[in-house]
């Protein structure tokens, strides 16, 4: 499922085990609690890191629980909304150390922090959906958009369903760096995050002006969100 | 007007003639109905290259002679008004499209033939020759609404859009490129065709969905879709 250790001012959320951390809704309220935690924990100048053990980030949805059922989707679908809004108004800067694969909504994931750095040499980000013959929620594109800046890149990633490694993440301007092992990407997450909590930004401060950042991603995870409080 | 072909998995839109390939209302209507043509066709691991003859216009945009040669003022902004009005159905036949589309542009695309160019999810043009080029400015013509979204849309940077819009830059083959408006540019007329075709079969390979591909090139352009009254399709998913 997920951990959550506190070192000093900086919140590392793990998502644990050599699986693919399919977002089901038991990994997913996992993250929430953990997330709930963060905020009950956190008083001062503060940061997340998320990351991951394995050759997985996260590979998305679990589409092999869901079984083509449409509520088990719609529940995944909500759920997950709900995380990504919760991190978008979390109180302090975040920090995806993408250490594997990041596809689909598992890339969307790492797409929700506010730096993503990431390994080199194993693991790609994909929107995999294309492939999949699956539509992208109107949510994931409000994301993209909002992320991924030249609207090249934005069709490489959906509508080409490119395997996109770190190194052309970086030049596509899709993630902040790129580090040769999943040990230095976490150092490296670690060094950034001690410097914005040198900042000592206010949090709520922090949250709303990114909230302002992505409200177009928040007013479409609001729409056609009519499970929000699960 | 245009012709359309299919060879193998590529469909061939080709705005034929020695000329600069005006979008009068008849090359217009011709382009809806080949379309249609395509969409109905459609297979997986299909794809549309569009391009045109000769080797100086991919098209010079709406057909302004044919307006200004009406009776009057006020009949030749009407007859403009017809073609603006009337090349949104060409536009949302694109956007719509179930496969990749790619623009091969032989030479100048200006004004409407920049836009029709831009309508498509890949374009290639020439770096030896030709330019694409807003010219609504220096005309004095204000742009359609369809347009200033279609370019807010594809083309991604500030300085690049204000270029365009702002400046009417006439811009070449590899600076075209550089402002991520074109994804690659060749140094002639057949060697932008071949790599279309090269990409068009690489494109076709991948065996998509045409209907999952259109619905998630309409999620990409929302904007797009809402000033032409597209909706989105509902698409029951197959897992």
């Amino acid at each position: 499922m997920c951990s959550l250790e506190k070192k000093g001012n900086i919140f590392v959320l793990t998502l644990t085990g050599s699986g693919e951390h399919r977002l089901n809704p038991t990994l997913v309220d996992s993250i929430r609690s953990a997330l709930r935690q963060i905020r009950a924990q956190s008083s001062s100048s503060s940061v997340l890191i998320t990351t991951a053990q394995g050759k997985f980030f996260s590979n998305g949805y679990d589409l092999k629980w869901a079984q083509s059922s449409h509520s088990r989707l719609h529940l995944m679908d909500a759920k997950f909304r709900s995380i990504v809004a919760d991190l978008i108004s979390l109180p302090m800067p975040t920090i995806a150390a993408v250490t594997g694969h990041a596809s689909g909504a598992g890339f969307i994931l790492a797409l929700s922090h506010d730096y993503v750095l990431m390994k080199r040499h194993r693991g790609f980000l994909y929107m995999s959906e294309l492939d999949n013959q699956l539509v992208i929620s109107a949510w994931f594109m409000a994301l993209i958009k909002c992320k991924i800046g030249a609207p090249t890149s934005r069709r490489d990633v959906v509508l080409r369903a490119d395997k996109v490694t770190a190194d052309e993440a970086v030049k596509r301007g899709i993630i902040d760096s790129a580090y040769d092992s999943a040990e230095q990407t976490v150092e490296a997450a670690v060094g950034l995050g001690k410097k914005l909590v040198g900042r000592k930004w206010k949090g709520d401060v922090y949250a709303q002006i990114r909230m302002e950042v992505l409200s177009d991603v928040l007013d479409e995870i609001h729409i056609g969100n009519t499970g929000s409080k699960l | 007007m245009c012709t359309l072909e299919k060879r193998g998995n590529l469909f061939f839109l080709t705005l034929t003639g020695d000329d600069d390939h005006r979008l009068s209302p008849a090359v217009i209507d011709s382009l809806i109905s080949s379309l249609s043509q395509v969409a109905s066709q459609a297979t997986r691991g299909s794809a549309l290259i569009t391009t045109a003859q000769g080797n100086r216009f991919f098209s010079n945009g709406f057909d302004l002679a044919w307006a200004q040669s009406a009776g009057s003022k006020s009949v030749a902004a009407d007859r403009l008004n017809q073609m603006v009005v009337s090349f949104k159905p060409v536009v949302g036949a694109l956007l719509s499209l179930p496969m990749p589309t790619i623009a091969a542009l032989p030479g100048h695309a200006a004004a409407g033939g920049f836009l029709f160019a831009l309508c498509h999810d890949y374009i290639l043009m020439r770096s030896d020759r030709g330019v694409l080029y807003m010219s609504e400015v220096d005309l004095g013509l204000p742009f359609p609404d369809y347009f200033t979204v279609a370019m807010r849309s594809k083309i991604g940077s500030v300085s690049a859009r204000r270029d365009v819009m702002l400046r009417g830059m006439k811009i070449k083959g590899e600076e075209a490129v550089r402002m991520g408006i074109v994804d690659s540019a060749h140094d002639s007329a057949e060697s932008t065709v071949e790599a279309a075709v090269r990409l068009g079969e690489k494109l076709a390979s991948r065996k998509w969905d045409g209907e999952v591909y259109a619905e998630i090139r309409k999620g990409l352009y929302p904007e797009l879709c809402g000033v032409l009254g597209l909706a989105a399709k509902v698409i029951t998913p197959n897992l």
